[in-house]
């Protein structure tokens, strides 16, 4: 089990919070640099179990919010992070004891490590997702009813708001124009917590599922494809156990339409014959992050289990604005931790929350014959 | 007339054009100082095709020197880098995650100072004049002549970055500045880099652009010259010595260029056999289709807009193996001792060369060496020849239907049938010396990458319309005939994530070199 985020397993954790991300979640790459830059002057970050919090322990997320064409160019800064997370600590008159990330999938996993660094704090082996959402009220915090508010944002200069909103909804709505006024990427810090409340909340074991996949992944000397190895780390897993590649085969059509700030499209595979088993064609369904997959018409997969389309070869995941014709291409899907499938947690985070006409249907009652 | 030259690692080849014509072309081994090697090329053409030097027009020069300094950390300088933002973006400092073989070298120092844009043009801060003249104190002290500026969001408004380079002028006419808004687009880190690599190799670029002008003046060519750049087209011989780094992806491009231009085709696929590689790109109205992702060079990240290449390990040295699994193609090479280690040139390997002239295809080296070779494993090595030039057209087609085909390189003897999914193979006459003629056919171009706010359809069209009007004017700036400037590209990306409408539009314009009209 790993102990702690190091200079040696921080790639790995940004290969797998990009898997975790289904496409979506924002390129870890720019997080990446900011924590290894923090490990390597703070040192390396104590990882705590949820079931390790004591029941008053202070638990505060760390996050970046904003456009990724503007974090390209205006990077991030940890103290940034820690104003976002200073006002709150004022506010509540709490101090952290531990940071913990709100979506693993993604560019999210990496800012509270680099700012636990900076605190000389634990980070929760934990977040909020499992693997990354659109929005801020699609969270476990939020399914098992730890509140968005208080909520701060903060940007470069020192500017922050603090939010006091009566729904998680409400929260992401008078935040983004704000937001945008600050510069379009700025640090925030929500769902403010007690260790009883994140043990209770929080979706355990994701920090550590995401290095073990990365690890999975990037393996070097093991004669195994890459892609087996993704699945055996997925079957390892807690919670991404249900895992199977539902389909093979070559990208031959794509549509990416960008409308309401998201990327909504249809990304459609042809098995290759040969050696594949595969016949007949997968489409995925998107809205930022992959919501839906079919194989021959038939459901092999859907949100919020994950769904996720690697390189055929190296398993890197491959996010959704990178898909292009002609890539080879395997289809993987896993179950969700299961805080975020209850028929409550549906009304959050299920299919019709994305405007699919499909109920949820888990992953294991659909993946018999690829497993 | 004009001569087109490509400076490749191993051979520089010169050709020379006239109107739609190729009149000659040479090839000569590249010599170690660039320049002698060249003027062997052209001298070399000028008596294979009997003319005199004044009837020249102009010469394009193509060169992947400067990407191999870098590569190699050969002839580098150390760099100053002003980065103008702060307080945003200063958790990841410049020469963050250069390899440290390379900062040893190239880090001089760097400086963050107020300043900079945000998406929507306003000011994060206003500039902090006395910090920028500050850095270049501590530059000077540190005895460094070169420095790069960057700026967030300078791609939006570069205003920051040259008022920093005019006050560097004053206080320190000796540096030389290098500004990211020249050389790169939206992503900060990635522009920053192609700045500090452009300023490291400044120096060199002095060097090599006055030993050209020395060369062709040895030559009694008057004609000027120009040096071609990341996408194809052409920049003056000024441009170059101060952003050499516009000249990394060059090759690649024209080769793709001078398929182009030999067949006449708009849309295909090309394949470039060499004799280690074979290289894969797409044109889309005769230029090539540009990558999509970042592109590390030498270990440093960059987002230059290099064409999309699919490199095979496919070329004419190819080794050839019999495996229990079957024939096995490459991906290792003899690569240039295929004249020693071939069968057909008394060598002991099986090379790809050996296959095809033992099956028929191609008539060079010694045939009867390879006439004891199984009519099975011919064939075998051929089907496995094919199966990877088939995948990589496949891999690199954005659109399922057949598509045309160019077919160049020293290598291209190898392809013995129209691949799958091809609808037509073509061979031009001086496939071998595409780069050569990709660098002759050289245009001129304008282009901006910025974003607009803009809310509605009015405001779009605007947006649109002020795109295209200042990329035009950036071609006219650069040297293209106002008349022939057309726009090729335009995008225009909805940002995510945000309200209000900020849009990302991407304008290029392509127009013929003015001076080439003259005669």
């Amino acid at each position: 089990m790993v102990r702690e985020i190091t200079l040696d397993n921080i790639e790995h954790l940004a290969i797998g919070s990009a898997f975790l991300g289904t496409g979506g979640g924002g390129d870890p790459y720019l997080g990446s640099l900011l924590c290894r830059e923090a490990i390597a002057q703070y040192g390396p970050v104590p990882i705590v179990r949820p079931e390790d919090l004591k029941d008053e322990d202070n638990v505060f997320v760390a996050a970046a919010m904003g456009a990724p064409t503007v974090m390209i160019e205006k990077l991030f800064s940890i103290e940034d992070q820690h104003r976002a997370v200073e006002v709150l600590e004022r506010f509540l008159g709490r101090t952290a004891t531990a940071i913990i990330s709100a979506e693993i999938g993604g560019c999210n996993s990496m800012m509270p490590v680099a700012y636990a660094a900076m605190r000389g704090l634990p980070i929760v082996d934990a977040d909020g997702m499992g693997r990354a959402f659109p929005a801020l009220q699609m969270t476990s915090f939020n399914i098992e009813g730890v509140a968005c508010a208080p909520m701060t944002i903060a940007d470069e200069h020192g500017n922050s708001v603090l939010y006091q909103t009566v729904t998680g909804l409400k929260a992401e709505e008078l935040a983004r124009p704000v937001a945008a006024v600050m510069g379009a990427s700025v640090c925030m810090s929500c769902y403010p917590m007690t260790g009883a409340q994140a043990r209770r909340a929080a979706v355990p074991l994701t920090l550590s599922g995401a290095i073990g996949i990365g690890e999975a992944i990037a393996r070097g000397g093991d004669p195994r494809p890459p892609l087996d190895r993704l699945i055996d780390a997925l079957r390892a897993h807690a919670y991404y156990s249900d895992a199977a590649v539902v389909f093979r085969g070559k990208i031959t059509s794509l549509e990416r339409d960008t409308t309401r700030g998201w990327v909504f499209g249809s990304c459609t595979i042809s098995a290759m014959g040969g050696a594949d088993a595969a016949t007949g064609v997968a489409e995925v369904r998107f809205q930022n992050e992959n919501l839906v997959v079919h194989v021959n018409g038939e459901l092999r997969g859907i949100v919020p289990d994950l769904i996720t389309i690697v390189d055929a070869e190296t398993a890197h995941a491959i996010p959704t604005e990178r898909l292009a014709y002609g890539q080879r291409v395997a289809v993987v899907a896993c179950s969700a931790p299961p805080i975020l499938t209850t028929p409550h947690a549906l009304d959050v985070v299920g299919p019709r929350c994305f405007g699919l006409d499909e109920d949820y249907v888990p992953v294991r009652d659909l993946i018999g014959e690829c497993a | 007339m004009r001569i087109g030259v490509d400076v490749g690692g191993t051979n520089t080849d010169a050709v020379l054009l006239s109107g739609k014509n190729v009149l000659g072309a040479v090839k000569r081994p590249t010599s170690k100082d660039v320049s002698s090697g060249i003027a062997e090329a052209i001298t070399a053409l000028i008596s294979e095709c009997a003319i005199t030097p004044d009837a020249i027009d102009a010469v394009m020069i193509g060169t992947t020197h400067f990407t191999n300094a870098f590569i190699q950390r050969r002839e580098l300088v150390p760099v100053f880098a002003i980065r103008i933002g702060f307080p945003a973006g200063r958790g990841i400092p410049p020469f963050t995650a250069w390899p440290d073989d390379l900062k040893a070298v190239v880090r001089g120092g760097s400086a963050m100072v107020r300043g900079g844009f945000e998406f929507d043009g306003r000011e994060i801060s206003p500039l902090d004049e006395a910090a920028i003249l500050a850095a270049v104190e501590q530059a000077r002290a540190a005895g460094i002549g070169q420095i790069a500026v960057s700026c967030i969001f300078s791609q939006l408004n570069p205003a920051h970055e040259t008022r920093a380079a005019e006050l560097i002028a004053q206080h320190a006419p000796g540096m030389e500045v290098s500004l990211s808004s020249e050389v790169g687009r939206v992503g900060l880190l990635e522009r920053e880099n192609a700045a500090i690599m452009n300023a490291s190799l400044r120096p060199l670029a002095a060097t090599i652009t006055s030993a050209f002008r020395r060369a062709l003046a040895e030559l009694g060519i008057a004609a000027p010259f120009y040096i071609s750049q990341n996408d194809g087209t052409l920049m003056s011989a000024d441009h170059m010595q101060r952003y050499p780094v516009l000249t990394f992806a060059a090759g690649p491009t024209n080769s793709l260029r001078g398929a182009a231009w030999l067949t006449g085709a708009s849309d295909a696929i090309v394949v470039d056999i060499g004799g280690t590689t074979s290289d894969v790109g797409v044109l889309i109205a005769r230029f090539p289709r540009q990558s999509t992702v970042h592109v590390d060079v030498g270990g440093v990240r960059t987002n230059f807009r290099m064409p999309d290449i699919l490199s095979i390990g496919l070329g004419g040295g190819s080794l050839v193996r019999e495996t229990p699994d079957g024939v096995t193609v490459g991906p290792d090479s003899v690569g240039f001792r295929l004249r020693s280690e071939g069968l057909i040139f008394g060598g002991e390997t099986l090379t790809t060369s050996d296959i095809a002239v033992a099956s028929g295809q191609a008539t060079f080296g010694d045939p009867a060496r390879v006439a004891h070779l199984p009519t099975a494993l011919v064939e075998q090595a051929r089907g496995a020849i094919d199966r990877l030039i088939d995948d990589a057209i496949d891999r690199m087609k954005t659109a399922p239907g057949d598509i045309p085909m160019i077919l160049v390189g020293g290598g291209s003897v190898l392809v013995s049938a129209t691949p799958q999914g091809v609808s037509d193979m073509m061979r031009p006459e001086h496939a071998g010396v595409a780069n050569a003629i990709g660098a002759a056919i050289g245009q001129v171009s304008g282009e901006i990458d910025r974003i607009y706010n803009a809310p509605d359809a009015a405001s779009r069209e605007a947006a649109l319309a002020d795109a295209r009007a200042q990329a035009t004017e950036q071609a006219i700036a650069a040297g293209a005939n106002a008349v022939t400037v057309e726009i090729v590209n335009i995008e225009a990306v909805p940002l995510q994530y945000l309200p209000g409408g900020a849009t990302r539009v991407v304008c290029r314009a392509v127009g013929d070199l003015a001076l080439a009209e003259v005669r």
